[in-house]
């Protein structure tokens, strides 16, 4: 598999994707 | 007066930081690509490269330091993510992580790249997939990194 982050828009994608995970990491830590 | 201050500051130096950071990756690898078939690399990698990476690792120092005063004595609830924290508590340390690559990762791999230590081919060749995959790692966390920064006071959850 090709790493993504060797595309720039494979990057930009990945960080979308980190920041959904992240936020909803961070609402279970809030207790949301 | 004084956390106005270090915010101004911490904003500053962190659009200097991530300012330079896009640049290399959308910017200056496709360039350099494009300058290595036409044989005009050198002047990114002499004079353009060496100026842009200086400016870049000491506005990471700077957007570290002014944030770390600006949290002040909420440094460690921040870090240890208690309530009320959690938010700029990721962004912190996403920042944090991102501090760490540029001086243990990309600092020391680009000076082998651009001769200002010395290094094989092969040692070359290894320092430049690793600083172009972390500078990708550190444009991929600059995105949630950004949002948690703006979410701490602007965005619920």
């Amino acid at each position: 598999m090709k790493n993504p982050l060797d595309s720039l828009w494979g990057t930009v994608i990945a960080g979308l994707i980190l920041t959904g995970i992240l936020y909803y990491v961070v609402k279970s830590l809030i207790g949301g | 007066m004084l956390p106005g201050i270090y915010r101004w500051i911490h904003i500053l130096a962190g659009v200097m930081w991530i300012g330079l950071l896009y640049y290399f990756n959308f910017v200056q690898v496709a360039a350099l690509k494009a300058a290595q078939a036409d044989s005009t690399a050198a002047g990114i990698t002499k004079h353009v490269a060496p100026r842009a990476l200086l400016f870049f690792r000491w506005a990471a120092v700077a957007t570290w330091l002014a944030g770390a005063a600006l949290l002040g004595a909420h440094f460690v609830p921040a870090f240890t993510f208690q309530a009320g924290w959690e938010k700029i508590g990721m962004g912190a340390w996403l920042g944090t992580i991102m501090l760490i690559n540029v001086w243990a990762l990309i600092w020391p791999n680009q000076k082998k790249i651009l001769g200002l230590v010395q290094a094989s081919d092969q040692e070359k060749n290894k320092a430049r997939r690793v600083a172009f995959l972390t500078s990708r790692v550190n444009t991929m966390l600059s995105i949630p990194m950004l949002f948690f920064m703006v979410a701490q006071s602007h965005i619920g959850t």
